[in-house]
């Protein structure tokens, strides 16, 4: 290794991976200074200009609701429904990439390089990538989405099951159950992940192994060069803060309102604005007590905590419910997404533009707004993997966890519905649409409703927390310049900004229309992890294997 | 009196920490005693080093060179936590079971208001480690 006392470019490698030859020393652009008894070590401009624009975008939607709010939304639609379909191949095109990955050779080159040890255990790093992934999103759609798409979808054109009245159709029932739970766990399974796969791996491999700093610019060393320190980072950095404060804040807003219904539902406690502020404030504090315990003392915990408490309730709910029918379920849903996977990936030639649009589209762009969010923070706790081993266990297993996940929670909620027309489920579903009793609804036909409703509302709340506490690590990282180290307080920062925003919102109005605006950062991002793609195999061909 | 003299060291800033550095080197030498400096970081890439091995080769430059300056041995031991921003503490003590030191020599501010809850890192190694520990303001 060269000399590198005075700092001045990177060592040579020494053979456990391969290093990138830059000028670029990480911190350089920070500005370290501090405010009282509090030290802060900030990259200028994109600590300020993020936080700003945020503020100024929380403001000017609170001023200009009524104008802003329908552009916002209008610009996420417009997104969402006429570039569908480049959502739709990009996904298929980040599924591939990972297969591609853990098939060639390129899978042996391991992150950290080639001695590197893994930082965690498979439980550990399993919950952690999981909970900050997608654990809300299982409890709001894993009810929902199935009887949905099994009733009013009509994915690849298989009719509902229902008629106009609302009679059951026997012969459509097969098909359309089918149909509805590989739908679901279409939106749920490979691409999803594969999206955060991609982002991760591409942000391990240039942090871990090319030496460059943990921030989502590092990616696109291999396109623009020196360039990547200068505004075009900068650009992708603030944008990465932006889509990740705003995707927190706003689903931290809904999140409140969700376990607001809950706690009517269950111990009618009133929906009030009032509830929800404070429940924002407990999920803001328990996440900033997570925060100050750092990555193992409180993300991890939390995250382990949270999946033990969710696999109890997924045995419950597969006991309680229909068990036979869940267990053969699992089997002919994963044939049924093995079997339409395929016709629901396809672009064009389809008809089902409410399912294609509505929700594909929307998942694909909501997914890849938060994929700067999940991707730095899976990229963080995956060192010293294979890149192999990091494809099958961010790909594979969360896949098949959520696929085990969605033949409960929407197998059991199916069988409520065929079976019983006055069910909850039905009521909540179909009769009249409340998205967010959904849940409560399935559970309270099952036996002990009260308790198991309760856990709901803890594992709600709790996995909003660890989303928000890993959401503040990964903002924290950025807003410092890909430091890890950063000062405390500025964590704090970041943790505390994005309650305030979201109760701003809650208060004011305009969650949704934020929630737009977060989502159509979905467009410019699926340009950028195309790219990123192409920096994959680029940096992995030079790593020793 | 001691057999080993752990100084913790920032090496980002390590102008900050001359005094505990000299009246560590002072105690060493009195006692003619080795003198290890710990360094706790992460394995991401940071403003020092962008690997672990480098971040190793420079705490080592660092200790050969303190060495030579005072006139006595010291040797450098790095310590790799997930979360450096508020794991500073579990890795000094780390470090101080690891290479076997029964004296830490740590630099540490002039306690403010915050400190009473948010305490210095010193304060925090002073009230968890089982060897002696010596916090020069």
């Amino acid at each position: 290794m060269s000399d590198s006392a005075n700092n001045q470019g990177i060592p040579d490698p020494e053979g456990a991976a391969n290093l990138i030859d830059t000028e670029y020393e990480i911190g350089q652009d920070n500005i370290e200074t501090s405010v009282g008894p509090f030290s802060l070590d900030i990259h200028n401009p994109v600590f300020m200009i993020s936080g700003l624009t945020i503020v100024a975008f929380v403001f000017l939607t609170l001023a200009f609701q009524t104008e802003v709010g329908p552009v916002f939304d209008a610009m996420r639609k417009w997104l969402t429904a006429n570039l569908d379909w480049f959502f739709i191949i990009s996904g298929n095109v980040f599924v591939l990439v990972c297969l591609a990955l853990i098939v060639t050779p390129l899978g042996s080159v391991r992150i950290g390089g080639k001695d590197a040890d893994p930082d965690y255990s498979y439980f550990g790093w399993f919950a952690m990538l999981f909970a900050a992934g997608m654990g809300i999103g299982l409890m709001f759609f894993g009810v929902l989405e199935p009887v949905y798409h099994m009733a009013f979808s009509e994915p690849v054109g298989v009719p509902s099951p229902f008629d106009a009245d609302g009679n059951l159709i026997e012969e459509n029932v097969a098909a359309a159950k089918a149909m509805g739970m590989a739908a679901t766990i279409y939106h749920w399974g490979l691409h999803p992940w594969a999206i955060y796969a991609v982002v991760a791996l591409a942000l391990a491999l240039f942090s871990f192994n090319k030496g460059l700093p943990l921030t989502m610019r590092s990616v696109f060393y291999p396109i623009f060069g020196e360039r990547t320190w200068g505004w075009p980072g900068h650009i992708i950095d603030i944008l990465a803060v932006f889509a990740t404060l705003f995707g927190l804040a706003t689903s931290l807003g809904f999140g409140a309102q969700q376990a607001n219904a809950g706690l009517d539902f269950v111990f009618g406690i009133p929906v009030s604005t009032t509830a929800q502020v404070v429940l924002i404030i407990g999920i803001t504090a328990v996440a900033l007590i997570s925060v100050l315990r750092g990555l193992d003392g409180g993300v991890k915990v939390l995250s382990e905590i949270n999946m033990m408490i969710a696999a109890l309730l997924l045995v419950f709910v597969i006991i309680a419910g229909p068990t036979g029918t869940l267990i053969s379920g699992f089997f002919t849903n994963a044939a049924a997404y093995a079997q339409e996977l395929i016709p629901l990936s396809m672009p064009f030639g389809r008809e089902d533009d409410g399912f294609r649009q509505g929700w594909t589209s929307f998942y694909w762009a909501w997914w890849i707004s938060w994929s700067p969010f999940v991707g730095m923070f899976i990229a963080r706790v995956s060192r010293g993997r294979t890149v192999r081993e990091f494809i099958i266990c961010v790909l594979i297993i969360p896949t098949v966890v959520s696929m085990i996940w969605m033949t409960a929670f929407g197998g059991t909620a199916i069988e409520q519905v065929l079976t019983n027309p006055d069910s909850q489920v039905h009521q909540y579903v179909i009769a009249s649409y409340s998205p967010e009793l959904s849940l409560f609804g399935m559970l309270a036909d099952l036996p002990m409703a009260s308790i198991t409703s309760f856990i709901g509302i803890v594992l709600v709340i709790v996995f909003f927390v660890t989303s928000s506490d890993s959401g503040s690590l990964v903002i924290d990282t950025i807003t410092a310049g890909g430091k890890v180290d950063a000062p405390v307080p500025q964590r704090v920062f970041w943790c505390t900004f994005e309650g305030l925003v979201a109760i701003a919102l809650l208060i004011g109005g305009g969650l949704g229309a934020l929630q737009a605006m977060a989502v159509s950062t979905g467009f410019p991002f699926t340009i950028v992890l195309l790219l990123a793609c192409y920096a994959i195999f680029k940096g992995l061909m030079d790593e020793p294997r | 009196m001691f057999k080993k003299i752990l100084i913790p060291i920032d090496l980002n800033h390590a102008e900050k920490l001359e005094k505990a550095v000299s009246a560590g080197a002072h105690l060493a030498k009195s006692g003619d005693v080795s003198v290890v400096f710990a360094a706790v970081t992460s394995k991401a890439p940071g403003s020092l080093a962008h690997t672990p091995e480098e971040f190793r080769d420079k705490l080592a430059s660092y200790a050969a060179e303190e060495g030579g300056k005072h006139g006595i041995t010291a040797t450098g031991h790095a310590v790799f936590v997930h979360d450096p921003a508020v794991d500073l503490e579990d890795g000094i003590l780390k470090a101080v079971h690891e290479t076997g030191a029964d004296l830490v020599v740590m630099a540490t501010h002039i306690p403010h208001l915050p400190d009473h809850i948010w305490p210095s890192n010193g304060g925090r190694v002073a009230s968890h480690a089982d060897v002696s520990v010596f916090l020069v303001r």
